[in-house]
């Protein structure tokens, strides 16, 4: 019974809280640039709450308040990078989608380079293997004189064993 | 010296599933918080008792105590109030009413008990972000410079005192 009750008041809850969204956000905007400002800054930064989600996505409280922060400092003319900054220093680097680079997320944005030359030289490596199999598979002039004389030999040396055998 | 080749496979693999076991390992949702040893933020906001009276950081700084985050549309801070009753009696807990109605979260005070020996009435929710709070509850340990020592997210029971907070409390209260 508690099971269902649960089920039943999230199921209200998500078609609530979807239809709500719209509603609540209803920011002004001076310029079309400042709009497209706030929406980037969104999709950049991370619900606290809901990890998975932007604060753009999210409709928690705590990120429609923080969106509203966003927003009042967007109007008091603060650049992305403070708006950045004021985030971090409450909610630390976690709130960033997108990692500064600095000691700690080093390995991170180094990673994908480092991978990559790792691949290159695997392929380097396989091709000039290739190319030298490839080569060795022709004989030289000498090699030629020795196949020759061997083949020679071991027809020679038929002929004896058949005539043998007659 | 070719067969050695052979295991690098095998290296790769154990490599990756030992990262990729420790991530596993480790809860998403602990979040560090960026708080840890800053000052307490500033503010100016009203009691929670009475409109007129404003308090700042002046008001709840002076001695090792607890600043917790609650609000009376929080289950899980019902849970943990009658804990925090009893704690009272050891340490200053400041209550920090965020983004609540007045009259609902005196009601509950008087209703409930008051373990607070102030509570600030952040109706906003300003001061809530501040701190670095993303739900209640949220308990923090302050020196008696007003620096935050450490952070617990989640219920405060018995448990989270004994092995989390009171740790740290018996240590600053040495210091000090």
């Amino acid at each position: 019974m508690r099971q269902l009750c649960l089920r039943v008041l999230l199921l209200v809850g998500l078609v609530v809280s979807g239809s709500s969204l719209a509603a609540i956000d209803t920011y002004e905007f001076a310029d079309e640039q400042t709009r497209e400002r706030f929406h980037q800054l969104n999709g950049e930064l991370r619900c606290p709450k809901c990890q998975n989600q932007s604060l753009g996505d999210s409709n928690s409280p705590i990120a429609t308040d923080l969106r509203r922060e966003v927003y009042r400092l967007l109007k008091e003319g603060k650049s992305d990078r403070e708006i950045k900054d004021f985030l971090v220093a409450r909610y630390g680097e976690y709130i960033l989608y997108r990692p500064e680079l600095s000691r700690h997320t080093l390995m991170l944005w180094l990673a994908p380079v480092f991978l990559l030359l790792i691949g290159l030289v695997v392929v380097l490596v396989l091709v000039k293997r290739r190319r030298s199999a490839v080569q060795s598979a022709t004989l030289d002039v000498n090699e030629q004189k020795n196949l020759k004389a061997l083949l020679d030999a071991s027809e020679t040396s038929n002929e004896v064993e058949s005539n043998k055998r007659d | 010296m070719k067969r050695v080749y052979l295991f690098v496979p095998l290296i790769i693999f154990i490599v990756l599933a030992v990262l990729l076991g420790r991530g596993l390992m480790l809860d998403p949702n602990k979040m560090p918080s960026a708080l840890i040893d800053q000052s307490v933020p500033e503010f100016n906001l009203p009691s929670l008792a009475s409109e007129e009276r404003m308090l700042t950081r002046a008001d709840v700084v002076g001695e090792v105590s607890l600043i917790n985050v609650w609000g009376t549309w929080c289950p899980s801070c019902m849970q943990e109030h009658p804990y925090l009753m009893k704690l009272a009696s050891q340490i200053p807990i400041i209550g920090v009413n965020y983004k609540d109605v007045r009259a609902d979260a005196n009601n509950w005070l008087v209703k409930l008990g008051n373990p607070y020996v102030v509570s600030v009435f952040d109706e906003m929710g300003t001061l809530g972000i501040d701190l670095g709070v993303f739900g209640a509850p949220e308990t923090y340990v302050i020196d008696q410079q007003g620096m935050v020592r450490y952070k617990h997210v989640g219920v405060v029971n018995e448990r989270v005192w004994l092995e989390r907070l009171k740790p740290v409390v018996d240590q600053l209260r040495g210091e000090g």
